[in-house]
C-alpha cells in the first residue's frame, strides 16, 4: 500500500452484560482491520454485526475488553489524535435547546477554535451540507435528515484529516443520499481519509475502495471491492437479439455451444455467454440468419451477492 | 478552554429549562409571603421574615441543585448527546468538571436572586438593610456545591430516580447529623454507639454551613469557623469529585 495507516484495529474484543444476571454477550470475537491513509474504507454488516460498537470504542465512548486499537498511530483517546478526527454518531442526537449556529460553535469551541476563523467555518460548513438559512433555528425543530446534516456540519467543525461516519446515508432521502455520496467523494479528494458505517451494500459499493464485512462480531471478508467482486466483476453477458425469434434452434445450431443459455421474452432472444470473446459468435450468428443485435450487457458481480454468499456460508458452516 | 465551553453551555441548558423557572416563580413567591406571615404573627417580625426567606434559598436551593444535578449527567447519556461531547478533545473528568461549574453558576444566581429578594421583602417590612444576609445565603451555597457533587456523584452509577432518593437522603441526614452525634455518645450499647458515631463521620454534617443565628441572633462568627466551613467543603467535594471521576471514567455509555 505504501500509505501510512490511520486507523488500526487488533484483536479487538467487546462483551456487554445484559440482564439481571448480567449475562455475558459477546459482540466484537476479535476483529482486526487497517485504514490507510486518504482511503474511503466501508464497514458493512447487518444491524447487530458489531459495527456501531467498533466505532464506539474508536471514539472512547465503550472501552474494549481485549486486543488494541490506534489512530494516527497513537493510543485511542488521545488527545492530539482526537484534535484530528471527526466523528458522526449513529441517530444524532445533539443539544435541542441550541440553535443550528449555537451547536456549531460549541464544538468548535471544544476544538479550541473561537473568533472569525469559527464563524466562517461555521457559515461554509453550514451551507456545505445544504442547511443555509437555518442558522437560528432551534435544533429540536430539526427534522431527522437536517439532524443528519447539521451532524456531518459538527463532524467536520476542526478540518479533520479522520472522519469517522456512523450510517451518514441513514435517515436521508434519495437526493440526501447522493449529497453526501459527494460530499464524502470530496472529502477523499482534499485528502481526508474516510470511514464510515452501512449496511446498504450500494452505498459502500458506489463509494468505499476498500471494504470489512462484519457478521455477528466477525470479519467475514476484507479487501479491495473489486478483489471481492473478482478481477473480472463480470458473472456472464447478456447479447438480446431481435428478428430471430423464430429461428431459435436455427441460432443454437450456428453458435454450436451446449453451454449458453437462451431466454425468449417479447420477441426478443436473449443469449447469456460467459465469456467476453463468446459475444462475437453470437452475434455472427445473428447477422447470418438476418436479425439484428440489440444490446450487449455484461452482467456484474455486485456486493450484495458476495455479501449473502459469505454470510450464508458462515450459517451454514454454524 | 474545554472545562468553560461545557459550563457554559450547561448554564444554558439549565437556564432555559422549565423546572427552574417553576421553582423559582415559587420560590420567590414563597418568599414575598412571608411579608404578609410577619403580619399574622405576634413578637418579632423581622426575624420571622429573614427565617423565612433564608429556609426558602435553603430548600429551594437544594430541590433545584438536586433534581437539576442528577440530570446533568444522565440526560447526556440517555439521550445521547455524551457521544459526539467524548469523541472531541475532552477527557471525561473535563466533562464531569465542566457539568459541576454550569450547574453551579445557575444555582448562584438562582440563590442570588432569592437572597436580593429575601432582603428586600426585610427591608419593606422592617426598613432595615440586612446585608449581613448575604453572607448566611453564602454559606447556604456552599452546601448547595456540595449537594451538586453529590448528585453527579450518585448519577455517576445509578438511575435518576435512585440518585434523587440517595441525594435528598443525604440531605436530610447531613441536617440531622448533631442528632445522631448526640444519639451516638448517649447510646449505651456499644454497637448503637459505633453505628451512630460512624454514620456521623462518614456522611458530612451539613449543619456546619449553617450561620442563620448570625443573623437571627447576632452571633459572632470567628474566622475558625469559617476556616473549618470552606475546609469541610473543600475535602468533601475533592472525596465526591474524585469517586465520580473514578466511576465516570471508566463506564461504557451504551
Amino acid at each position: 500500500m505504501g500509505k501510512a495507516p490511520v486507523i488500526e484495529v487488533r484483536d479487538l474484543k467487546k462483551i456487554y452484560r445484559q440482564g439481571f444476571f448480567l449475562k455475558p454477550v459477546e459482540v466484537l470475537k476479535g476483529i482486526s482491520f487497517t485504514v490507510y491513509e486518504n482511503e474511503i474504507y466501508g464497514f458493512l454488516g447487518p444491524n447487530g454485526a458489531g459495527k456501531t460498537t467498533t466505532i464506539k470504542i474508536l471514539n472512547t465512548i465503550v472501552f474494549p475488553d481485549g486486543g488494541e486499537a490506534k489512530i494516527f498511530g497513537r493510543p485511542l483517546g488521545d488527545p492530539e489524535s482526537k484534535k484530528k478526527t471527526g466523528f458522526l454518531p449513529e441517530h444524532p442526537y445533539f443539544y435541542e435547546y441550541l440553535t443550528a449556529s449555537e451547536f456549531l460553535r460549541f464544538c468548535g469551541n471544544l476544538f479550541g477554535m473561537k473568533g472569525e476563523a469559527l464563524e466562517e467555518r461555521i457559515g461554509s460548513l453550514l451551507s456545505l451540507v445544504g442547511l443555509e438559512g437555518k442558522e437560528d433555528l432551534q435544533l429540536r425543530k430539526f427534522s431527522k435528515g437536517m439532524l443528519q446534516r447539521i451532524g456531518i456540519a459538527q463532524a467536520l467543525i476542526n478540518d479533520p484529516s479522520l472522519v469517522i461516519l456512523d450510517e451518514p446515508m441513514s435517515g436521508l432521502d434519495p437526493i440526501g443520499r447522493m449529497e453526501i455520496r459527494e460530499l464524502i467523494r470530496s472529502l477523499k479528494e482534499k485528502g481526508k481519509t474516510v470511514f464510515f458505517s452501512s449496511h446498504i451494500i450500494s452505498d459502500v459499493e458506489l463509494l468505499a475502495e476498500r471494504v470489512c464485512i462484519l457478521h455477528m462480531g466477525e470479519k467475514v471478508a476484507e479487501g479491495k471491492i473489486h478483489d471481492l467482486i473478482g478481477s473480472r466483476g463480470v458473472k456472464y453477458y447478456e447479447v438480446d437479439a431481435k428478428g430471430v425469434a423464430g429461428n431459435v434452434e436455427r441460432l443454437r445450431e450456428l453458435i454450436g455451444r451446449r453451454d449458453f443459455s437462451f431466454i425468449m421474452r417479447n420477441g426478443i432472444v436473449q443469449v447469456r455467454v460467459p465469456e467476453e470473446e463468446d459475444v462475437d459468435l453470437v452475434i455472427d450468428a445473428v447477422r447470418e440468419l438476418g436479425g439484428r443485435v440489440v444490446g450487449v450487457i455484461p452482467a456484474r458481480v455486485n456486493l450484495e451477492e458476495i455479501f449473502v454468499q459469505r454470510l450464508g456460508g458462515e450459517e451454514n458452516a454454524g | 478552554m474545554q472545562v468553560k465551553t461545557i459550563a457554559l453551555n450547561t448554564f444554558r441548558e439549565t437556564i432555559r429549562d422549565r423546572i427552574l423557572y417553576s421553582l423559582l416563580v415559587f420560590a420567590v413567591l414563597m418568599i414575598g409571603l412571608s411579608y404578609f406571615l410577619s403580619e399574622l404573627s405576634v413578637g418579632d417580625f423581622e426575624r420571622i421574615v429573614i427565617n423565612f426567606g433564608l429556609a426558602c434559598v435553603h430548600v429551594f436551593g437544594a430541590i433545584i441543585s438536586i433534581f437539576i444535578g442528577i440530570t446533568l449527567v444522565s440526560k447526556e447519556v440517555e439521550k445521547r448527546t455524551i457521544y459526539s461531547l467524548i469523541s472531541k478533545p475532552v477527557s471525561r473528568f473535563q466533562f464531569l468538571l465542566g457539568k459541576f461549574l454550569g450547574l453551579s453558576l445557575t444555582v448562584f444566581v438562582t440563590t442570588l436572586l432569592m437572597s436580593v429578594v429575601s432582603v428586600l421583602i426585610v427591608y419593606l417590612q422592617s426598613g432595615n438593610f440586612r446585608a449581613e444576609l448575604f453572607p448566611v445565603a453564602g454559606a447556604i451555597y456552599l452546601e448547595l456545591l456540595l449537594l451538586i457533587a453529590a448528585s453527579i456523584f450518585f448519577s455517576s452509577f445509578t438511575t435518576p430516580t435512585l440518585s434523587a432518593i440517595f441525594s435528598l437522603s443525604l440531605f436530610l441526614i447531613g441536617h440531622l447529623s448533631p442528632q445522631l452525634r448526640f444519639f451516638g455518645m448517649k447510646a449505651k450499647s456499644a454497637f448503637l454507639k459505633g453505628a451512630a458515631l460512624a454514620t456521623y463521620y462518614l456522611l458530612p454534617n451539613l449543619e456546619n454551613f449553617n450561620l442563620k443565628n448570625v443573623v437571627l441572633y447576632g452571633v459572632k462568627v470567628d474566622g475558625g469557623r469559617v476556616l473549618l466551613m470552606f475546609g469541610y467543603f473543600a475535602l468533601y467535594f475533592a472525596i465526591l469529585m474524585t469517586l465520580s471521576w473514578v466511576i465516570f471514567s471508566r463506564r461504557d455509555f451504551k
